[in-house]
């Protein structure tokens, strides 16, 4: 208990000084700058206010991401340049292979369902009275409250397999059996683990997209719909020719932040399967490359596959960001 | 009336009618289609977490012999419910140290990022400097979604170097500086909307940005404050990779997602340890959801929303 005493008030006694140090060093920025040469001052008086902010984001993420690089062109090591063989060993490494297509897939699949689900939540709970659908909304996003790691023991615990000797204690396989079948060992039979894993992300997610869609879907004008429905187009016209253009924009913006998430998810492939039975990633063999193995030169080779695979994504938000500046 | 009139009017009527009750016909379906597949989901979604929690109440021998669901169709069980599973998990494993140690992770550099990250998103906004745009894109924009990964393993290094190896203060710096990006850009798109009218004419008054900052844009900005503070919280809390990355599986640093993770590799047939320790693991991000869910929300969306 001695220890839990110390480690609580270092971490007050940090919070305290960090904020006390910030505070401080802008008071004292701010002083200096009143006492130098109006020529100066302005553009200094900026410099003060997002300093701190650049100079954290310079040293510990923009920095590092250049040395990673670097050092993608090294030796397992990290000591003498090897050019490209690095990359190059990715083109005949099966693990390689197998954890960029499945990279792929997820990034592909998991927001498409997301999609789904969100639309199915959103657009059915909207005809429920307002408790109702709030209930329903709090139910789909709790998941978002969990780590991934908790998620994938929750799931885990739904797709435990028994020798078919044994009573089955985990959910899938307690109804599966049931139904008259043998039990299934479901996270090793490749390629439907696959769809187990993506699985676990859709239910995380899914809440995110209900959300946003279900914000567009109250934004569009009631006598729109009334209209359409009074003129004789069925729900579904509805549902295709109105609801669905009104909220495209949300649909983008929910599809581009769910494939980013899936594209860099780790934590549900580590803690199921981690990788086996041909369902690894990129964000886990990763993992395994640079801390397990501790072959620098590939780990850092694949953090820059999967730095390049992001590419797309940060220019639909540097365009939406300069888009939404020049139309103010 | 003439006859053709009443003949007319009737089949008037009888169409409506037949109308009227084809449309009854297809809303009472649809009423009962709506609330059974949202009853569906709402399952799917619930019944997994509720397994977890019902088993993790069980006595050891009872998980591993018969399905959690069992409890539900035989109320006998109930009396054997037990909160043993708990009292093993936090205080004879290290799931209870854990969670001490998830707790100093995650509070101070909740308070640090978002403190240097409300001065930045200030001087991003409302301080004109040549080549803003620039800076903005380069250093915010663009590493919104750019993968922790790539930072990684000279980041590991550099922290060798300063002789903060597996320690707090590394993991509170790296934590801020990957939150900074989002951040600055939501607290920025919401401090473009303060009135431009207001800063004005407190800089007329004489006041200095540091005044403005802190007597006008800090206060209005309080509710994106507290969503971002509460995401900032939870994402960290639920951290696996940089945790595992950078503090390790040492018991002294080992935060709760570390400690469940390895529960699952070297214990994976103790349903009933894991189940009490991945609840002990959601409890606080769970607590937070359902008490503070519009903040939450917010928090969790309001990147999206703004972009």
């Amino acid at each position: 208990m001695n220890t839990t005493t110390t480690l609580i008030l270092q971490a007050v006694g940090f919070v305290i000084s960090a904020t006390t140090a910030v505070i401080v060093l802008f008071i004292v920025l701010n002083g200096l700058l009143d006492r130098t040469p109006k020529h100066w001052e302005k553009r200094l008086r900026a410099y003060a206010f997002i300093g701190p902010a650049i100079a954290l984001v310079s040293l510990f993420y923009v920095y590092p991401a250049f040395r990673t690089l670097l050092t993608s062109f090294l030796d397992a090591g990290g000591n003498s340049f090897v050019g490209l063989k690095n990359y190059l060993s990715f083109l005949t490494d099966e693990n390689i292979h197998t954890a960029i297509l499945n990279s792929v897939l997820w990034t592909i699949v998991a927001p498409l369902l997301c999609i789904l689900f969100g639309l199915i939540v959103a657009v059915l709970a909207d005809r429920l009275p307002a408790r109702w659908e709030s209930l329903v909304k709090s139910v789909v996003f709790m998941p978002m409250a969990i780590s991934f790691v908790g998620a994938g023991t929750i799931w885990k615990f739904v797709y435990d397999f028994r020798p078919p000797s044994r009573p089955q204690i985990g959910l899938l396989n307690g109804i599966f059996s049931s139904l008259g079948n043998d039990p299934q060992a479901f996270l090793a039979s490749n390629p439907l683990n696959i769809g187990l894993l993506i699985w676990v992300l859709v239910w995380m997610q899914t809440g995110f997209a209900t959300v946003l869609i279900s914000a567009a879907v109250k934004q569009i004008p009631r006598e729109l719909l009334d209209a359409a429905r009074v003129d004789g187009a069925s729900e579904l016209q509805v549902f295709r020719w109105i609801v669905l253009p009104e909220i495209s924009s949300a649909l983008t913006v929910v599809l581009t932040a769910i494939a980013v998430v899936a594209l860099k998810s780790f934590d549900v492939v580590y803690s199921m399967t981690d990788g086996n039975f041909r369902t690894e990633v990129i964000a886990n063999r990763f993992f395994k490359e640079a801390f397990a193995f501790r072959q620098f030169g590939r780990g850092a080779a694949l953090a820059i596959v999967l730095m390049l695979m992001t590419i797309p994504f940060i220019a639909i938000n540097i365009r939406r960001y300069l888009a939404r500046r020049r139309t103010q | 009336m003439t006859s053709r009139d009443v003949e007319m009017v009737a089949r008037t009527q009888a169409r409506v009618q037949s109308r009227t009750d084809t449309w009854k016909i297809n809303h009472l379906g649809s009423w009962i289609m709506i609330r059974v597949s949202l009853l569906l989901i709402c399952l799917i979604w619930s019944v997994p977490t509720l397994g977890l929690l019902i088993s993790s109440i069980r006595p050891a021998s009872e998980i591993s012999t018969t399905g959690w669901w069992t409890v539900l169709l035989e109320p006998s069980r109930l009396t054997n419910l037990t909160l043993e599973n708990y009292r093993q998990v936090i205080f004879e494993s290290q799931m209870g140290r854990s969670f001490i140690n998830t707790v100093v992770v995650t509070l101070p550099q909740t308070v640090l990022a978002l403190a240097v990250a409300a001065f930045a998103a200030y001087g991003f906004e409302w301080i004109p400097f040549k080549g803003k745009e620039w800076v903005y894109v380069a250093f915010i924009v663009a590493l919104l979604v750019v993968p922790f990964q790539v930072a990684f393993i000279p980041l590991v290094r550099l922290f060798a170097f300063f002789g903060l190896s597996g320690s707090f203060v590394s993991i509170w710096l790296a934590h801020a500086a990957f939150g900074m990006p989002l951040n600055v850009y939501i607290l920025r798109s919401f401090m473009e909307t303060l009135p431009e009218e207001i800063i004005q004419a407190a800089q007329v008054d004489g006041a200095s940005h540091l005044q403005i900052f802190w007597r006008i844009a800090l206060p209005l900005s309080t509710p994106v404050l507290a969503s971002l503070a509460i995401f900032q919280f939870i994402s960290v809390w639920n951290d696996l990779l940089i945790a595992m990355v950078l503090l390790g599986g040492s018991p002294n640093v080992q935060v709760m997602t570390i400690t469940l993770q390895l529960m699952l590799g070297t214990r994976g047939q103790d349903w009933h340890l894991l189940t009490a320790g991945a609840f002990v693991t959601m409890v606080v991000p769970l607590i937070v959801f359902f008490s503070l869910q519009r903040y939450f929300v917010r928090g969790l969306t309001g990147g999206a929303i703004k972009g």
